[in-house]
C-alpha cells in the first residue's frame, strides 16, 4: 500500500473527529472527537516516517499520544467539575463568552 | 559709540526694572503696601535723576546708540536692542520720568484708602509701565519700539482695570486693550512690510537709507500708512479715539501718567521719530493731518458737554494729539514734538488736579463741585495754572507750542485745517473754563443749571470709600508736592519760551500770535459769562447748538456704530463660524463614533460565546485557506 493510502485514511479520520466536535451537544463527545482529530495526525506522522525513513515522527507521536493522555485527563476534570457548578454538560448551554 | 548720554540713559531704564523685578518677584515685599511703593517711588527718582543727567549729557546732534544683538540668525544679526540716546529721546524720556515719579508721588496719597496688597499690585504695574514707556522712547530700532508698544498697552490695560471689581472698569480696560490692538495689527503689518522694503528696523540705518534716497518709493505710502494706524490707536486718533474717555475709568494719577502725557503720545512720538520716513510720502502725511485736524474739533465738541471732569480731560487730551498730528502732517514734526512735551506737563498738572478735587469730594461729577476755590486754594491756583497752559494763554506752556502748530499748519498750506485749529483753540478755552467756574468758583446753588447729564452712563465715584462729610480741603503734601513741581514747570516753560524762542523752521505771520490770543480770551470769557457771571443763559447756549449737542450726547453715536459693528459682523462671524464647528467639525465626529458604535453592535453577535461555533468558524477559515492555496496561489 501506498503513503496516500495512509494519509487518506488519516483524512478520514480527521474529518469525522472534526465532525463529532463541531455536532456533539454533549462535551465528552466533543472529548472524544478531539482525540480521533489527535489521532489522525499520529497516522500521518507514523506514516511519514515509515516512507521517508525518519524515526522522528515515531519519536513525536509517542510524545503525542503522551499528552494526549494527559489532555484527555484534563479535560475530564474540567468537565467534571463544569457539572458540579452548572449541573450540565452540554455545549450550547456554556455561552458565558456571548458577547 | 557710547558716551555718558546713553550709559545715563541706560541706567533711566533699567531702574523701574529693577523696581518691577523686586515687587513682582518678592511677594511678601509686595503686600506690604507702602514700603512696597516708597521703594518704587525711590526708583522712579532714581531714574529721573539719571534721565535729567542724560538729557544734560547729550550734545547737540550727537547720537549715542548702546546696541546689543538679539536674534542672531547665521552670523547675521536680525535685531538689537538697546538704546538709541539723541536730543529727542532723552527730552522725551526726561518727561515720561519725570512724569512717573510725580505720580508714583502723588498715588501714595491718592489712594491712601487702598489695602496694602492692592497699593502693591499698583506700584507694580507702574513700575512696569515706567519700564515699558522708557523702552519705548529709547527704542532704537522698530522691533523693541514695538515690543514696547504693546508692553504700555498691557500696562494700561491692567492699570485702567485697577478696580476691576467695578465692572465699568473691567469693560473699560477691555475696549481700550481691543480697540488700540486694532490700531497696532496695522503697526505690526507696517513693520514686517517696513523690513522686506528696507532690509533693516534700525532707526538710524533706516534714516540713512531715506536720506540717500535709497528706500524705492513704490509702495512705501501704504507702509507708512499702516505704520500710522498704530498710531491712530494709540494716540486716540479718529474713528479710534472711543476707547480713551472710558480709560477714565482707572485711578485719576493713571489717566494724567498714561493717558494724557505719555503713553497715548507714544503714537505721536512715533511719528516724530520717523518724521524722514513719513517725509517721502506727502499722501500719507496729508491723511495724518486731515484726520489730526478733524480729531481735534470732534474731541472738543464732545469736550463741551462733559459733566464728569475727567472726561472732560479726556477729550481735551484726545483733541490736543488731534493738534500734534495736524502738526506733523503738515512736515513740521518738530513743532508737534514740543506740543507734546508742553502738554504732557500741564496735563498731568490737570489731571492730578482734578484728582485732588475728585479726593476732596468723592465724586468726579462737575455738579458735585463749586466754590471749591475757597477751601481749597493750592489746588485751585495750580489748576488755573494748568488750565491757561492748556488754552494757550502767553507765559504759560501751552502758548508757544500751541502757536507752533498754528504756524506750522499755516506753513504747511494746509488752510482748512489751520481754521479747524483756530476754532478748537475758542473751544479749548471755552471748556477747560467752563470746568474751572463750576468746579472751583461758581457757588454750588448755581449749578441748578437745566443741562442734563452729559453721559448715558452713570457717574462713577472714584474714591472707594465715600467719607462724606469730611470738610474739604487741600490734599496732604505727598499730593501737593507734585502739583506745584508741575505748576512751576508749566510757567517755567512758558516763561523760557517767551524770552528764548526756539529756532523755528517757518516764520509765522505776524497776526497770528494776537489772533490766537484773542481766540483763546473770547473762549474765556464766553465760558466767564455763561457759567460765572450768567450775563449768557447757559440753557440759551444749549438750545442754540441743540442738533450738535444732542449728537454730542450720543458721542456723535460712533460708540454705537461700533457697537453695531461689533455685534453685525464681529458676531456674525463668530456666530457662523461657530456653527460650522457645531454642526460640521463636531458632526463627522460624532457621526463617525455613532456608527462605529452601530457597526460594533451589529457584529458582536456572532460573537455567540459557544465554543462549537468557534470552532465552525476555525474550519471554515482553514478550508478557505486550503482552497486559497490550492487554486490561486498554486
Amino acid at each position: 500500500m501506498g503513503l496516500n493510502a495512509y494519509l487518506t485514511l488519516a483524512a478520514v479520520v480527521f474529518c469525522i473527529g472534526l465532525f463529532g466536535v463541531m455536532s456533539r451537544r454533549n462535551t465528552i463527545g466533543i472529548l472524544l472527537g478531539i482525540e480521533l482529530m489527535l489521532n489522525a495526525v499520529n497516522i500521518n506522522l507514523v506514516a511519514f516516517s515509515r516512507f521517508v525513513g525518519n524515526v522522528d515522527g515515531m519519536i513525536f507521536t509517542v510524545f503525542t499520544i503522551c499528552i494526549t493522555v494527559s489532555e484527555a485527563a484534563l479535560g475530564l476534570a474540567i468537565v467534571i467539575l463544569l457539572f458540579r457548578v452548572r449541573r450540565t454538560v452540554t455545549a450550547d448551554h456554556l455561552d458565558l463568552l456571548k458577547g | 559709540m557710547m558716551n555718558d548720554a546713553g550709559l545715563f540713559a541706560l541706567v533711566s531704564l533699567l531702574l523701574p526694572a529693577l523696581s518691577f523685578l523686586v515687587l513682582a518677584v518678592v511677594y511678601p515685599f509686595r503686600r506690604l503696601g507702602r514700603p512696597a511703593a516708597w521703594f518704587s517711588i525711590a526708583c522712579a527718582a532714581g531714574s529721573l535723576a539719571a534721565a535729567a543727567l542724560a538729557w544734560d549729557a547729550h550734545a547737540d546732534g550727537d547720537v549715542s546708540r548702546l546696541l546689543w544683538a538679539w536674534l542672531p540668525t547665521g552670523g547675521e544679526v536680525l535685531a538689537t536692542v538697546g538704546v538709541l540716546a539723541d536730543a529727542q529721546s532723552t527730552v522725551m524720556l526726561t518727561l515720561v520720568a519725570l512724569v512717573a515719579f510725580l505720580v508714583q508721588l502723588y498715588s501714595i496719597g491718592y489712594l491712601s484708602d487702598e489695602s496694602p496688597p492692592a497699593l502693591g499690585r499698583y506700584y507694580v504695574y507702574q513700575s512696569l509701565f515706567a519700564f515699558s514707556m522708557m523702552g519705548l522712547v529709547l527704542a532704537p530700532n522698530f522691533l523693541q519700539l514695538f515690543i514696547c508698544w504693546e508692553l504700555v498697552g498691557l500696562c494700561s490695560y491692567l492699570l485702567i482695570g485697577f478696580w476691576y471689581q467695578r465692572p465699568s472698569a473691567a469693560r473699560a480696560a477691555v475696549k481700550a486693550f481691543w480697540i488700540t490692538k486694532a490700531g497696532d495689527v496695522g503697526l505690526l503689518i507696517g513693520i514686517v512690510l517696513l523690513w522686506r522694503h528696507t532690509g533693516t528696523f534700525d532707526f538710524f540705518e533706516m534714516r540713512g537709507l531715506a536720506e540717500s534716497g535709497a528706500i524705492p518709493l513704490a509702495g512705501l505710502s501704504l507702509i507708512t500708512f499702516f505704520i500710522y494706524l498704530g498710531a491712530v490707536g494709540k494716540s486716540a486718533q479718529f474713528p479710534l479715539h472711543i476707547w480713551l474717555p472710558d480709560a477714565m475709568e482707572g485711578p485719576t494719577p493713571v489717566s494724567a501718567l498714561i493717558h494724557a502725557a505719555t503713553m497715548v503720545t507714544a503714537g505721536v512720538y512715533m511719528l516724530v521719530r520717523t518724521e524722514w520716513l513719513f517725509a517721502l510720502t506727502p499722501d500719507v502725511l496729508l491723511i495724518v493731518a486731515f484726520v489730526g485736524a478733524f480729531t481735534a474739533l470732534l474731541a472738543a465738541v464732545l469736550a463741551c458737554v462733559q459733566d464728569d471732569i475727567k472726561r472732560v480731560l479726556a477729550y481735551s487730551t484726545v483733541s490736543q494729539l488731534g493738534y500734534m498730528m495736524t502738526a506733523i502732517g503738515a512736515g513740521y514734526a518738530a513743532a508737534g514734538f514740543l506740543h507734546l512735551l508742553t502738554h504732557g506737563v500741564f496735563k498731568a498738572l490737570l489731571f492730578l488736579g482734578a484728582g485732588a478735587l475728585i479726593h476732596a469730594v468723592h465724586s468726579n461729577d462737575l455738579k458735585d463741585m463749586g466754590g471749591l476755590a475757597r477751601r481749597m486754594p493750592q489746588t485751585a491756583i495750580v489748576f488755573v495754572i494748568g488750565t491757561l497752559s492748556l488754552a494757550g494763554i502767553p507765559f504759560f506752556a501751552g502758548f508757544l507750542s500751541k502757536e507752533g502748530i498754528l504756524g506750522a499748519t499755516l506753513a504747511g498750506g494746509l488752510m482748512a485745517p489751520f481754521a479747524v485749529l483756530m476754532l478748537v483753540a475758542f473751544l479749548t478755552a471755552f471748556y477747560m473754563f467752563r470746568v474751572v467756574f463750576l468746579a472751583l468758583f461758581a457757588s454750588r446753588a448755581m449749578h441748578a443749571s437745566p443741562l442734563q447729564p452729559a453721559d448715558a452712563s452713570p457717574i462713577h465715584h472714584d474714591a472707594v470709600e465715600a467719607t462724606h462729610g469730611s470738610p474739604v480741603h487741600d490734599p496732604p503734601a505727598t499730593m501737593v508736592l507734585p502739583l506745584w513741581i508741575l505748576a512751576i514747570g508749566s510757567v517755567g516753560i512758558g516763561l523760557y519760551f517767551t524770552f528764548v524762542h526756539p529756532e523755528e523752521e517757518f516764520v509765522n505771520p505776524g497776526w497770528l500770535m494776537p489772533a490766537a490770543v484773542v481766540t483763546a480770551v473770547a473762549g474765556i470769557a464766553l465760558a466767564w459769562m455763561a457759567y460765572q457771571k450768567r450775563s449768557i443763559d447757559a440753557a440759551g447756549l444749549a438750545n442754540a447748538f441743540a442738533p450738535i449737542r444732542t449728537a454730542a450726547l450720543r458721542r456723535f453715536w460712533l460708540d454705537d456704530l461700533f457697537e453695531g459693528i461689533y455685534n453685525l459682523v464681529f458676531l456674525g462671524f463668530s456666530k457662523l463660524v461657530g456653527w460650522i464647528d457645531r454642526y460640521l467639525v463636531d458632526g463627522v465626529l460624532n457621526a463617525l463614533s455613532a456608527w462605529t458604535l452601530t457597526a460594533g453592535d451589529d457584529v458582536r453577535t456572532i460573537q455567540s460565546g459557544k465554543a462549537q461555533d468557534y470552532v465552525y468558524g476555525v474550519a471554515v477559515g482553514l478550508l478557505v485557506l486550503l482552497l486559497w492555496a490550492r487554486w490561486v496561489l498554486a
